[in-house]
C-alpha cells in the first residue's frame, strides 16, 4: 500500500495568549511553540501502523517553510519513508483550495493508493484540505475518519467516520482514496532515537510551485476561494467572576459559593 | 436577490436541528428560501422544511436513505445547475465537512467553512469564522463568483417557529448510476460505560490541562469530595486517561448537571456545545484568555495542580 501522509506545522495556541500582529491578518508568532497538527500525528501514526500490517510505503508531504522540516523529521523518524517540502513565496495567503491545489500537483506525481490529511487543522479550523484534494484527485474520500480496515484484496477499505455524539458511519470504498483522519483513532508513537536519527539524515525534497506545474496565481490569495480581511478579538458576553487571591483562597472562596448555591 | 438552496441534513429518521436552524437563518438574508431535501420516503420532513421555507425542492429516492456525500453531491450539482442559486448553505457538520469541499471544487464555487456569523453584500456572503480553537474571529472576503457556499457551526442560527407554508416540489433524482465506490454499511452506536453523565447532577470536566494520566487522582478525589461524577474533554479521552463515554461535547455527549467544574478544559466550541445548558459553570485555567471564561460564571486564573487540592480540602472541611 503506498501512501502519502500530509502534515502541517502549527503554532500551540492553547495555553497561550495569540495577539494580532500589526497587518491586521495575522497573529504575533514571537513567543509561541510551534508542533505537528495534532490530528495529523493521529494520520502519520496510521499510515505507519498500516505499513506495519501490510507493507507499503509512506510519503510525508508539508506546505511550508524550512521550519516545517522539524515536523516533517518527526514523521520520518516515526517510520515515513520519503519527504517532500512545498515551499514558495506564491503561497502566501492560500486558504485550503490553494494548498488542496498545491498537495493534489504533488501528488498527482506520486504512486498512492491512500493518502491521509487530519480532519482539520489547529489553526484555521477549516477541515476543507482533505476533501477538496479528494475532489482535485478524483478520487472517493470520507471526512472526519476513526477507523479503517484494508480489505483483503487490498483494493478496497472499511471505514468509520465519527460523526455528531460519537455516532461511527461505516462506509466501503475503493481505494486510491483520500481519508481526513480524527483524533483519537489511534495511539501516536514516540519516534525511537534510532528513527530521529535516521530520519536527520534523510532528503526532503524541496519544491517550488512551478516545479508542481502550478501558476503562481492558482496559489495564493489570488488562487483562493476566500482571503482573510482582519481578525479581531471575539466579543464576549459577560465573563466569569474571577475570584482573586493564592489557591488557598481562591479555593476556599469557590468552596463557599458553591456551599451557597446548595451544591456542596 | 438569488436563490438561497438550504441542505436539509437528517439521519436515522430525523431531520436535524442544524436544517431548521439554517433555514430560519437564511429568511433574514433576502432571497427565496429553497429547502433542499434529498431522502426517501421522507415527506414529513419536507412537511417540516415547508414551515420554514418558500419552497422545498424535494428528491424521493432509496439511495437518500442514508447519507452517502458522493451521492448527494451529484444530486445537488445537478439540481444547482438546473436552479442557479446564489447561495448553498449546510451544517457544519460530519455530513457537510464530507460533502461541501468537494461540491465547490466541483462547481468552482467559492466555500468558507464553519462559519458563525452571517452578513450579505448584496448576492455575496461576508462570512464571520473563528480561528486558533476561538481565539480569535477571522473576517473573511469572497472573491467574486455567481455561487458561493458555506458551512455555518450548528447554533449559529436559531430555529424559528414555522410560520410559512412553502410549496414541496418533488423532483426526479437526476443521479442515476449506481454509487459503489462509496457504499453506506452501518451505523454503530459508541459504547455504553457504567456511568452515564447524562444523568450526574454534579460533573468536574478533566482537560488536558492535567497534562499527564498521573494526575487523574487529584481530580478523582476533588470528585469524590463533591460527590460528583468524572467528565473529560475529547483531549483526554484521546489520550486514553478516560474512557470515551465520559466525553462532553459535539461528539461526545450533552450534559446539563447543576454543577459543571471544568479544569485545565480551554473551551473549544466542540466542547462547549455539550456543557453550555449546565447550571452553574465554573472553570480552573491557568491562562486568563482560555474561552472557557466566557460561558463559565465563576473562574479561578492559577495552576490546577496547586487549586485542586486546596478545593478538595476545603469541600471535605465544609462537609465535615
Ligand atoms: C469534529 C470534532 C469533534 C470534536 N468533538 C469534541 C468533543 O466532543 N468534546 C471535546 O471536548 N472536544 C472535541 N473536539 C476537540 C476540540 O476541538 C478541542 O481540541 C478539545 O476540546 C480540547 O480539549 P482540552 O480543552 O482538554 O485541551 P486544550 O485545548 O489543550 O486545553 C488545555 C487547557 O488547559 C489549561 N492548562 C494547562 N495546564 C494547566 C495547569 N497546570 N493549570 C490550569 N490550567 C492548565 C490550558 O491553559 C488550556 O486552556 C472535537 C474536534 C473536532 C474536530
Ligand atoms: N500547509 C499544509 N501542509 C500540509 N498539509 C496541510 C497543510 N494545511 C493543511 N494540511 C492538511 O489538511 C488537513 C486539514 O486542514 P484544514 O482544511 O486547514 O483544516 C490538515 O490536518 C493537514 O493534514
Amino acid at each position: 500500500m503506498n501512501m502519502v501522509v500530509c502534515v502541517k506545522r502549527v503554532p500551540d495556541t492553547a495555553e497561550s495568549e495569540v495577539h494580532i500582529d500589526s497587518s491586521g491578518k495575522g497573529i504575533e508568532t514571537g513567543k509561541l511553540s510551534f508542533r505537528m497538527n495534532d490530528a495529523d500525528n493521529y494520520a502519520v501514526e496510521e499510515a505507519i501502523l498500516i505499513k506495519e500490517k501490510i507493507g507499503g510505503t509512506v510519503n510525508v508531504i508539508s506546505i511550508g517553510d524550512e521550519k516545517s522540516d522539524e515536523q516533517i523529521r518527526m514523521a520520518l523518524a516515526k517510520g515515513g519513508d520519503e519527504a517532500v517540502r512545498i515551499t514558495d513565496p506564491a503561497l502566501e495567503g492560500s486558504d485550503g483550495f490553494a494548498l488542496a491545489k498545491a498537495l493534489a500537483a504533488a501528488v498527482k506525481g506520486m504512486e498512492y493508493d491512500l493518502v491521509l490529511t487530519g480532519a482539520l487543522a489547529d489553526d484555521d479550523g477549516c477541515a476543507v484540505v482533505g476533501v477538496a484534494l479528494a475532489e482535485l484527485l478524483g478520487v472517493p474520500h470520507a471526512a472526519y475518519v476513526k477507523k479503517v480496515e484494508v480489505l483483503e484484496d487490498g483494493k478496497r477499505i472499511k471505514v468509520g467516520r465519527e460523526l455528531e455524539g460519537g455516532l461511527m458511519e461505516f462506509l466501503e470504498m475503493d481505494l486510491p482514496a483520500v481519508l481526513t483522519i480524527q483524533t483519537g483513532i489511534n495511539e501516536p508513537r514516540y519516534a525511537s532515537f534510532k528513527g530521529i536519527k535516521a530520519a536527520a539524515k534523510k532528503e526532503i525534497a524541496v519544491k517550488s510551485v512551478a516545479d508542481l506545474g502550478l501558476d503562481p496565481s492558482e496559489v495564493g490569495e489570488a488562487g483562493s476561494w476566500a482571503v482573510l480581511e482582519s481578525f479581531s478579538y471575539p466579543v464576549v458576553g459577560e465573563k466569569a467572576e474571577i475570584l482573586e487571591g493564592d489557591p488557598a483562597e481562591t479555593a476556599a472562596k469557590l468552596a463557599a459559593i458553591l456551599k451557597e448555591k446548595g451544591l456542596v | 436577490m438569488k436563490d438561497i438552496f438550504v441542505l436539509m441534513e437528517h439521519r436515522r429518521g430525523e431531520l436535524r436541528e442544524v436544517s431548521l436552524e439554517l433555514l430560519s437563518g437564511a429568511a433574514g438574508l433576502g432571497g427565496t428560501v429553497v429547502a433542499v431535501l434529498l431522502g426517501s420516503g421522507a415527506d414529513d420532513f419536507a412537511a417540516k422544511a415547508a414551515g420554514l421555507a418558500d419552497k422545498v425542492l424535494y428528491v424521493d429516492d432509496p439511495m437518500f436513505e442514508n447519507y452517502n456525500a458522493e451521492a448527494y453531491q451529484k444530486a445537488l450539482s445537478a439540481l444547482i445547475k438546473e436552479h442557479g442559486p446564489g447561495l448553498v448553505l449546510m451544517g457544519h457538520t460530519g455530513h457537510g465537512v464530507d460533502l461541501a469541499p468537494a461540491l465547490a471544487v466541483e462547481l468552482g464555487a467559492p466555500l468558507v467553512t464553519d462559519i458563525t456569523g452571517l452578513e450579505m453584500d448584496g448576492d455575496k456572503p461576508k462570512p464571520v469564522r473563528q480561528y486558533y480553537g476561538g481565539k480569535l474571529d477571522a473576517h473573511m472576503v469572497l472573491k467574486d463568483a455567481d455561487l458561493y457556499i458555506l458551512t455555518v457551526r450548528e447554533a449559529t442560527f436559531q430555529a424559528a417557529e414555522p410560520s410559512k407554508s412553502g410549496e414541496v416540489v418533488k423532483v426526479a433524482n437526476p443521479v442515476s448510476e449506481d454509487i459503489s465506490y462509496r457504499k453506506f454499511v452501518e451505523y454503530v452506536e459508541p459504547e455504553v460505560g457504567e456511568v452515564d453523565i447524562t444523568q450526574s447532577a454534579l460533573l468536574v470536566g478533566v482537560g488536558r490541562g492535567i497534562r499527564e494520566d498521573k494526575n487523574l487522582p487529584l481530580l478523582e478525589e476533588l470528585a469524590s469530595a463533591l460527590g460528583a461524577d468524572l467528565a473529560a474533554s475529547r483531549a483526554v479521552v484521546d489520550a486514553g486517561w478516560l474512557p470515551a463515554d465520559r466525553q462532553v461535547g459535539i461528539s461526545g455527549k450533552t450534559v446539563k448537571p447543576k454543577l459543571y467544574l471544568a479544569v485545565g478544559i480551554s473551551g473549544a466550541f466542540q466542547h462547549v456545545t455539550g456543557m453550555k445548558g449546565s447550571e452553574f459553570i465554573v472553570a480552573i485555567n491557568k491562562d486568563p484568555d482560555a474561552p472557557i471564561f466566557g460561558i463559565a460564571q465563576v473562574g479561578i486564573v492559577d495552576d490546577l495542580l496547586k487549586v485542586v487540592p486546596a478545593l478538595t480540602e476545603k469541600i471535605k472541611e465544609l462537609k465535615g
